[in-house]
């Protein structure tokens, strides 16, 4: 909503010397948000006045036509002489009045104007269009001004051209406020001072020969008043100061009547409809349309209306869309002059209707049509039902003060019962709700200022005054006394918490795992979490692989990307390409988010009604309507891992870093993992590990390096590596509680060992083969090599182990040792067929 | 050893005499001296201090003394043998010493050779600045909690207040989730803000309950430098008995107090959401210009683009319609509530000019922010 500072002095007498920001100061305290203050014509300095025009001589030598002109502008340019000026622009004649502006003066941008040579004339000023001026970008023409006004008034007054104008973001609640009447009252309570109400007017009351209308529907529309007019001159164009208020709203004027009926709403906030009196054939009807009825709206679409649609029909059918817009058939007439005669010919009679009608159907109707209306914006946040007469009344005057119409005696009022509205609240509510003291008489007096009446003593009967339709409950009367009385004036205190639990588990384990990839050299993303069906195409996944059943959206944002991740891997893949685009070249990114996984039962969630808490039923389906959303951490590595330098060579990043990084998130939720060779897209078939949470057969997860189809697909670099981690699934059984070890102070027993195996047995069935032979004697054992080639034999592998022994209550002897060490390679050879190596 | 010889004349021993003994001492003492390194000071012990050395020798020699003598040729021994030691240990420290200063000297390395063999990691700007203010509310006695991301409708807008026709239900806000027949009409919703899990929490138990609400939330803006269509907030709610505004502005300000700092003025204005009566909007002052751009265009500021506050969050005493829905009696406790956007705040307090970076994951912008904000 646009305020000029101007039009709101006309209903609030405003200190002479407050300006703009301390009007907007003060509303913004009192709940407006006031976006921006704009001063017109800031920069706009004169002479800026009415001209005659003397005479026109046609240029014909040059690209475009081009005239020059000698024009009356008074004494304003010192000497009463014709001004000479040179203008490019043909929508005027000899003896129109125009706008000129003078040597010396400065337009809005800025631009100074000066006296110049040009087209082999000189030009002393311009005459000048709306868009100079900066009265609005829809009109390039000259502006034309009605004859009356004498050459050299000042026409910066005139065109009210300077000017502040607030711009308030209304919300939802405040409906009267996209009124100057609405935000008039508001000024007028922040500054104490009274308010002039436009709305304040003398109406003849309702009677029975007003123009018919017939309300079939009450409940669609509760309030409709019609009043007629006629005589009225299709001439007559809107004055200056209606087409610079209108302006100033950022409307654009468009004949008399209709920048009336826009006027008004601006002015007291009812949406007013002014129909041509001899295009309506019969009485005015309301009613609900039928399915598939057609209308077209005057802005020239044909629309099939919905049986919910509230209408308003003549004889013929439908010829508006309630509180929506209008309809084509029956719009006021353009005012068209004859060019022959000049005669101007248009609409002489209207019906103007002044309706009040039900906020949920407009907004339906607008919504279903797409096509929100200023109309459609006060009706669904709220108009003042009893503003309608009013409403109705002041476009009357205006029809009869300027369009020079006769009022005819004829009022229709239809207004179904409405009932009153009235809200009990206890006095000390305000208090108690602030958590300070206002007293009786303040929550009175301020509940007063907001137009409720106000009866009672400790306990308040509050009947909200017919604009505020937002006054519903108890704490809507209690926010209006803590309001006005200032935010800013209420304590602060704190509440007294009582103990907290601090973090979670799952909580303290989802930061340690995020520190723990970071201090291994990982850097965090987020990434959005909608894709389609190009990244599982591109990562390689089966037509039924689980992943590609996802949760779609009606709405995406791009229609390449309906749905929901089911995996992370697709979105930090992106991004570690566009880090190595952007010339990131070694990376090492991390993501933990949730995935979406449809139920295998998709059902609808129901809505329960919100006066009392769901029944246990209606929750549990509530939950069972939503997909399954586990928490996933996951890794991507390209390039170096370590980089070389003048300490030596560096280290390729590469499936191992892609395990180890699952394994640190592991360790950092207290849980070890369990290694087994897998194949499963996206990754290398040759190196892709599954982990599973050790000693449970719960898969948790993959890693290793990416398959070089996906590589390709995805233009990721060589060797990208990625694991994929099930946070929830790793932390199902809680992390495990440590049993505090007995550490021996006895003499360490070193013993080596060298194993040939099969190239395709794991090593991690070998060592788990060793440590149960070993027994309780062995205290750690470490792969140091792993070696193939000729030596070891075709097809074969070569493991070499140190296994450290010792005993927790004696210096083992060698021969223990070395038993020990028999039997954990006998175990080995019993179990993966391995041979002690040099044997 | 031989048997006492009680006739025997002392001064016919030669190498007991005093004069030897000396020179012994003084050989040896000058020997040690000269050793210009540990190899030669051993050679010289070996020869001064050994089996065969001159006072070693002498000193076997007393054994045959009659008992009058050998005292005295005991102590002359030993109070030589006592010197030549000391005079060895003193040297042997010298070279020693001498050696550590060599060596030490020949180690010495470039310590400002750049070393980054290990890489570097980050977490996002953003779950720190989470955690930060999650850590604030914790350490007040708070709880955080969590809930889904993809949510039901009516945790998400009804229960808040949000009726059917509400504008914010809207298809310009809200990314809806397709129905088993592909239609909007699933009741379930990309949560819109983390106010669903608001309710949850007060579904779930009895108050007092004190809790934030930290998550990503998603609305359907376009990307571009002050949007994006995923978001984080932090919201916070405490429902008790006696809650008021008070309790809420006292909040705030500790919050604001503990992330920002004292400095800065808050303005607190009135505003409008369905599940908050009253609600308000807070403001800062704007750390960049402290007001001073306001109405002044030769000092425009980027930042509040001269308005002089920037926008915190939105807070409210929880609508009592809001209570019902959520089984809390409203006639005997009270809330409030508050709702933060992480990117707005992480823009103002580290001076991140472009949304677009927090949601690239580009490494150069995350990397500086290191594990703590």
């Amino acid at each position: 909503m646009r305020v000029p500072l101007s039009w709101l002095r006309e209903y609030v007498d405003l200190p002479a010397g407050e300006t703009g920001r301390d009007v907007a100061e003060r509303l913004i305290r009192a709940g407006l948000e006031v976006e921006t203050v704009e001063q017109l014509g800031g920069d706009l300095k004169g002479p800026l006045v009415v001209g005659q025009v003397l005479s026109i001589e046609e240029l014909t030598e040059f690209k475009k036509p081009i005239r020059h002109c000698w024009v009356n502008v008074g004494d304003a340019n010192g000497t009463g002489e014709p001004q000479e000026i040179v203008c490019g622009a043909r929508n005027f004649a000899v003896g129109d009045k125009v706008v000129v502006v003078l040597p010396g003066a400065v337009l809005p941008g800025p631009f100074p104007i000066a006296a110049r040579q040009t087209y082999g004339h000189t030009s002393a000023g311009m005459i000048c269009s709306a868009r100079e001026l900066g009265m609005g970008d829809d009109h390039d023409g000259i502006i034309v001004l009605p004859e009356h006004y004498e050459p050299g008034t000042d026409a910066i007054e005139l065109l009210q051209l300077v000017d502040e104008v607030l711009d308030i973001a209304v919300t939802p609640d405040r409906g009267y406020c996209l009124s100057m009447r609405g935000v008039a009252r508001e000024a007028a309570a922040a500054y104490g001072l009274p308010l002039a109400d436009p709305a304040l007017l003398d109406v003849p009351p309702a009677n029975s020969y007003g123009y018919l209308v017939k309300v079939a529907d009450p409940v669609g529309c509760d309030r409709f008043v019609a009043r007629t007019v006629t005589g009225i001159d299709p001439a007559a164009k809107s004055p200056i100061w209606l087409q610079r208020r209108l302006q100033k709203m950022h409307v654009r004027p468009i004949s008399l009547t209709v920048d009336i009926t826009n006027y008004v709403m601006l002015e007291v906030g009812q949406p007013l409809h002014a129909y041509d009196r001899n295009r309506v054939d019969g009485p005015l009807q309301v009613r609900r349309a039928s399915e598939g009825e057609l209308l077209t709206t005057l802005d020239g679409v044909k629309r099939k209306l919905s049986a919910e649609d509230l209408l308003i029909c003549d004889n013929s059918g439908p010829i508006g869309l309630a509180g929506v817009m209008g309809g084509a058939s029956t719009e006021i007439l353009d005012p068209v002059a004859d060019p022959e005669t000049g005669e101007v010919t248009g609409s002489t009679e209207v019906i103007i209707e002044a309706a009040h009608f039900d906020p949920v159907a407009v907004a339906r109707s607008a919504k279903r049509h797409k096509l929100p209306s200023e109309a459609s914006k006060r009706f669904e946040r709220g108009v003042d039902p009893e503003a309608a007469r009013a409403a109705a009344q002041r476009a009357v005057d205006l029809l009869v003060l300027i369009a020079g119409g006769t009022a005819e005696a004829g009022v229709t009022d239809i207004a179904a019962p409405r009932p009153m509205r009235t809200i009990t609240i206890a006095a000390d509510l305000p208090d108690r709700v602030a958590g300070t003291e206002y007293g009786r008489e303040t929550v009175t007096r301020r509940l007063q200022e907001v137009g409720c009446a106000v009866s009672g003593s400790d306990v308040l009967e509050v009947t909200p005054p017919t604009w505020r339709l937002d006054l519903t409950d108890p704490n809507d009367l209690a926010e209006e006394v803590i309001r006005l009385e200032g935010y800013d004036n209420v304590p602060a205190r704190m509440p007294t918490v009582p103990p907290g639990r601090g973090l979670t588990e799952a909580q303290r384990m989802h930061r340690r795992v995020g520190v723990a990839l970071a201090a291994a050299g990982y850097v965090e993303v987020n990434n959005y979490p909608f894709l389609g069906d190009a990244a599982f195409d591109a990562l390689g996944l089966d037509k039924d692989d689980a992943r590609r059943r996802t949760v779609k959206l009606v709405n995406p944002l791009n229609d390449e990307e309906p749905a929901l991740r089911t995996t992370l891997l697709p979105g930090l893949l992106a991004t570690l390409r566009r880090n190595v685009g952007r010339g990131n070249t070694d990376l090492a990114i991390f993501e933990a988010g949730l995935v979406f996984r449809p139920k295998s039962e998709l059902l609808v969630a129901p809505r329960p009604p919100v006066d009392r808490r769901p029944t246990a039923e209606e929750l549990a389906a509530l939950d069972s309507a939503l997909p399954d959303q586990p928490r996933r951490i996951a890794v991507a590595l390209a390039g170096e891992r370590q980089p070389s330098g003048w300490w030596g060579a560096g280290a390729p990043s590469g499936w191992a870093d892609a395990v180890e990084a699952a394994r640190t998130v592991a360790r950092a939720a207290g849980v070890e993992l369990e290694v087994r060779q897998d194949q499963h897209a996206p990754w290398h078939p040759g190196r892709c590990a599954a982990l599973y949470a050790a000693g449970t057969d719960r898969l948790v997860g993959h890693a290793g390096e990416l398959h070089p189809r996906v590589l390709k697909a995805m233009h990721l670099p060589e060797r990208t590596s990625a694991m994929e981690l099930d946070l929830d699934a790793l932390s199902a059984d809680g992390a495990r509680r440590v049993e505090g070890p007995a550490v021996s102070g006895f003499p360490v027993a070193t013993q080596d060992v060298a194993l040939i195996v099969d190239r395709d047995v794991p090593a991690a069935r070998v060592e788990l083969a060793l440590r149960e032979g070993a027994g309780e004697l062995l205290e750690a054992i470490r792969l140091f090599d792993v070696f193939e080639g000729e030596q070891v034999g075709e097809g074969k592998k070569s493991l070499a182990y140190a296994l450290r022994f010792r005993a927790t209550d004696r210096t083992l002897t060698a021969d223990e040792a070395s038993a020990a060490r028999a039997a954990a390679v006998a175990s080995a050879e019993a179990s993966t067929g391995a041979v002690l190596r040099g044997a | 050893m031989s048997a006492p010889n009680k006739s025997y004349d002392p001064v016919e021993v030669e190498a007991l005499k005093p004069e030897e003994v000396e020179r012994a001492r003084d050989e040896a003492i000058a020997a040690f001296a000269a050793a210009t390194g540990l190899e030669e000071l051993k050679q010289a012990k070996v020869a001064h201090t050994g089996d065969r050395s001159a006072l070693s020798l002498a000193n076997r020699e007393i054994g045959a003394l009659p008992p009058q003598a050998k005292a005295t040729a005991g102590k002359l021994i030993g109070q030589a043998r006592g010197a030549v030691n000391q005079a060895l240990a003193k040297r042997q420290a010298e070279l020693e010493a001498e050696r550590d200063a060599r060596v030490l000297v020949e180690e010495a390395v470039d310590v400002t050779l750049p070393f980054d063999r290990a890489p570097r990691g980050a977490r996002h700007p953003l779950t720190t600045l989470a955690e930060r203010i999650e850590d604030t509310f914790v350490a007040m006695g708070y709880e955080i909690a969590e809930g889904p991301e993809v949510e039901a409708e009516w945790l998400n807008f009804d229960a808040l207040n949000l009726g059917p026709d509400h504008p914010a239900r809207s298809m310009q806000d809200t990314f809806f989730v397709a129905a088993p027949d592909g239609s909007p009409d699933s009741g379930v919703v990309l949560r819109t803000q983390t106010s669903p899990v608001q309710i949850r929490t007060m579904l779930d138990r009895e108050p007092p309950i004190y809790a934030i609400c930290p998550g990503r939330v998603y609305r359907t803006d376009e990307l571009d430098a002050t949007h994006t269509p995923v978001f984080r907030q932090v919201e916070g709610i405490a429902v008790d008995e006696g809650i008021t505004f008070a309790d809420l502005k006292g909040t705030i300000e500790q919050l604001v107090s503990k992330l920002i700092g004292d400095e800065l003025e808050l303005r607190w204005r009135p505003s409008y959401f369905p599940f908050t009566e009253p609600s308000a909007e807070v403001d800062l002052q704007c750390f960049v210009c402290r007001g001073a751009s306001v109405g002044n265009p030769d000092r425009p500021c980027r930042t509040c683009s001269s308005e002089g506050w920037i926008e915190l969050g939105g807070c409210g005493v929880v609508n009592p319609r809001v209570l019902i829905a959520s089984g809390v009696d409203p006639n005997r406790y009270s809330g409030f509530a508050f709702g933060l956007g992480l990117e707005r705040i992480l823009m103002n307090r580290h001076n991140v000019a472009d949304m677009r970076d927090m949601v690239e994951g580009d490494v150069r912008f995350t990397l500086p922010f290191g594990m703590e904000i």
